[in-house]
């Protein structure tokens, strides 16, 4: 089994149509649908929330066959991620793409679960603490995205499960949990 | 039902008398129709000669044969009711050697004509301009011999010689109902009957015969010149002088025939002969220097071979000869003509190089790309077994209507399926080998298997190639399950 670092990569990816666009409705949907599942997954396991199209990414490119994405197919695989909610465009000129491998939502309920299990109902953390603290150590918030954690903490603040407040230094910021 | 002929806006004593006159044949017409109908059509076919039909409706045309002028919806009458024959509605064409009558209608394909020779006819009368010739459709008439069996006499068959040749004569006369030139064909019609071309041919194949015999009796005998004082060919300079006067008779009639494109036309034959006699002499020398040549050589006389072997057609349907039925005559003869092509092309041929080829065999009197497509889109209506087709990329091709796309996906995928090809696919080349195609016709396949979904592509710095569409194989759901195929290949 091929392996792209400690991701396994499945059969088909040996497969050289698989890296062209394919301009045939049916076909193309299906590559499509095969290509979402797999930057996904991949993301997901790499702990990767970050595309940026300019630079090489190890998934776009295979060695073994000789073959890569082009630009146009990776817009287009991406585009239809942005379309399914499963990822977001950073920049208009879509050079860069914010992958949801967790939708907000999702994140929102697992620092909930964060706090529960932790005890931290009504205590106050920093943003900074909540991703790279000693108690996120071996949980999904371990290393989180920034932009994608203070997205969902707005979230849990809309629904008034707690409070963001700015810190003593200009650099950090508060959470006040009232979960 | 009976049917007046064409004055509906002119009521006049003229028209009463036409309407009577005709009243009088169709009534004695009809009278010996109902009474003799097994007779009517035995007579129909016994009168006339038969003449052979292509399978694209067009007349086979005879050695040395030319077609002259063409018009459309005649009648032909004889006007010996004994024998009813009577053609309605049909084509008359003029030629050297004969006149040829065939049924026609847009929607089927005529598979036999009727045909009297040029060398049956004792006398064409004159066309009389009458008052009451203005008003009726415009007539030929001519007399015709007939044989004793009642038929039309045929110089061709071996009995017409001995047993009372001419012994009768039959005026039969052609009614033009449609809109053709009636006083130019008379006079290609005089023109014709008077050149006798039909003899000329038998003289020059018995001449040839005699002289080569007079050529071997006198080569027995010793001397430089032979008994009647022309000079022999004898030892090395004898085939020198050979070689010598037969270049020269080949530039004189080279020139002779550039000068005069009428005369080009009737020299179109000698051309010919011209042309296999030149590929004869390039097979011999291809053979003879077999370890000498070297690829490049070959190359270039295999080219000119075929080059020369495209001269074919003696007798290009021009405008003048077939006035309106220009394109209707044209299509049918390059149905008739890209059949072979076709059939070195493996199925399909490009209609740009159809239309090449076309042209090239025509020598002059060249038609328009325009008259091409014309020709070809003329097709649908008529049943010939040719079609053309536009793929989705604009690509035109010309195909036989029996091609099967279904039989050329099979073989495709046979391809396509094969140990080397599932690892690294094809290109349009391979399977233009396989196919027997050009390579950009089998682009076009491949192309349109892809979009049924039997292929999918892979492009790359190493080419435009297809691959066995897998992707169907694939569950989503379960990335990671492997299938059979899979395992071996990747």
């Amino acid at each position: 089994m091929q392996k792209l670092g400690d991701f396994k990569l499945p059969h088909f990816f040996n497969y050289p149509p698989y890296f062209t666009l394919q301009p045939v409705r049916e076909t193309s949907e299906k590559q499509i649908q095969l290509w979402k599942e797999l930057i996904l997954d991949y993301c997901r396991i790499q702990k990767i929330f970050v595309i940026r199209l300019e630079e090489e990414f190890p998934l776009f490119s295979n060695s073994v066959v000789e073959r890569t994405l082009s630009h146009e197919a990776r817009e287009a695989f991406l585009s239809a991620l942005v379309a399914e909610g499963r990822a977001e465009w950073l920049d208009k000129g879509r050079r860069n793409c914010l992958i949801l491998w967790h939708r907000i939502q999702e994140w929102a309920d697992i620092i909930v679960n964060f706090v529960k299990d932790n005890g931290f109902e009504d205590s106050v953390m920093t943003v900074e603490e909540i991703r790279s603290g000693i108690e996120s150590r071996g949980t999904e918030l371990q290393g989180i995205d920034r932009t994608i954690l203070v997205r969902a903490l707005k979230l849990l603040e809309h629904k008034g499960k707690l409070a963001i407040f700015k810190g003593t230094s200009t650099d950090d910021e508060g959470v006040k949990f009232s979960v | 039902m009976v049917k007046y002929s064409r004055e509906p806006d002119n009521p006049t004593k003229w028209s009463y008398l036409s309407m009577l006159q005709n009243l009088e044949q169709k009534k004695s017409f009809l009278i010996s129709r109902k009474k003799y109908p097994k007779l009517i059509a035995a007579g129909m076919s016994n009168f006339f000669s038969k003449a052979e039909v292509t399978s694209s409706g067009r007349p086979v045309l005879l050695h040395n044969e030319v077609e002259c002028h063409l018009l459309s919806a005649v009648d032909l009458e004889p006007e010996d009711h004994r024998h009813f024959s009577l053609l309605k509605s049909g084509l008359l064409i003029l030629t050297t050697h004969r006149l040829i009558w065939l049924l026609s209608s847009s929607a089927s394909t005529p598979t036999s004509a009727s045909a009297i020779p040029l060398a049956a006819i004792s006398h064409i009368f004159s066309s009389k301009k009458s008052l009451k010739s203005v008003f009726h459709s415009p007539r030929i008439r001519f007399q015709v011999l007939v044989s004793s069996d009642g038929r039309v006499f045929d110089p061709s068959s071996g009995s017409g010689s001995s047993s009372g040749s001419g012994s009768r004569s039959v005026v039969v006369t052609a009614v033009i109902r449609g809109k053709g030139d009636c006083d130019g064909f008379l006079v290609k019609f005089w023109d014709s009957w008077r050149a006798r071309v039909w003899e000329t041919t038998k003289i020059s194949s018995s001449g040839s015969g005699s002289a080569s015999g007079s050529g071997v009796a006198t080569g027995i005998g010793g001397g430089l010149y032979s008994s009647d004082g022309s000079v022999r060919m004898v030892g090395v300079a004898g085939i020198l002088r050979k070689e010598q006067e037969m270049w020269e008779s080949t530039d004189k009639s080279l020139q002779d025939a550039f000068q005069d494109l009428n005369a080009l036309m009737s020299k179109a034959k000698e051309m010919v002969m011209l042309a296999e006699k030149m590929r004869q002499k390039l097979l011999s020398g291809t053979s003879s220097q077999t370890s000498g040549t070297n690829d490049e050589d070959m190359g270039s006389k295999e080219e000119m071979q075929d080059w020369l072997l495209s001269v074919g057609i003696i007798s290009p349907v021009t405008k003048e000869s077939a006035g309106a039925l220009y394109h209707q005559q044209l299509s049918r003869q390059l149905a008739d003509f890209v059949r072979i092509p076709l059939e070195r092309a493996g199925g399909m041929i490009n209609l740009i190089d159809a239309y090449c080829l076309f042209n090239r065999a025509r020598g002059t009197e060249l038609i328009s790309p325009d008259d091409m497509l014309q020709a070809c889109s003329l097709w649908e209506k008529f049943d010939v077994p040719v079609m053309l087709r536009k793929f989705d990329s604009g690509v035109m091709v010309i195909q036989n209507k029996s091609h099967s796309d279904e039989e050329v996906f099979a073989r495709i995928k046979s391809l396509v399926t094969k140990p080397e090809a599932l690892r690294t696919g094809i290109s349009p080349t391979d399977a233009a080998m396989t196919l027997g195609i050009a390579p950009a016709m089998a682009k076009e396949h491949l192309l349109t298997a892809e979009s049924k979904g039997l292929l999918c592509r892979d492009i790359s710095p190493d080419g435009f190639r297809f691959y066995i569409n897998l992707f169907p194989e694939i569950d989503p759901c379960n990335m990671y399950l492997v299938k059979v195929p899979w395992k071996l290949l990747f």
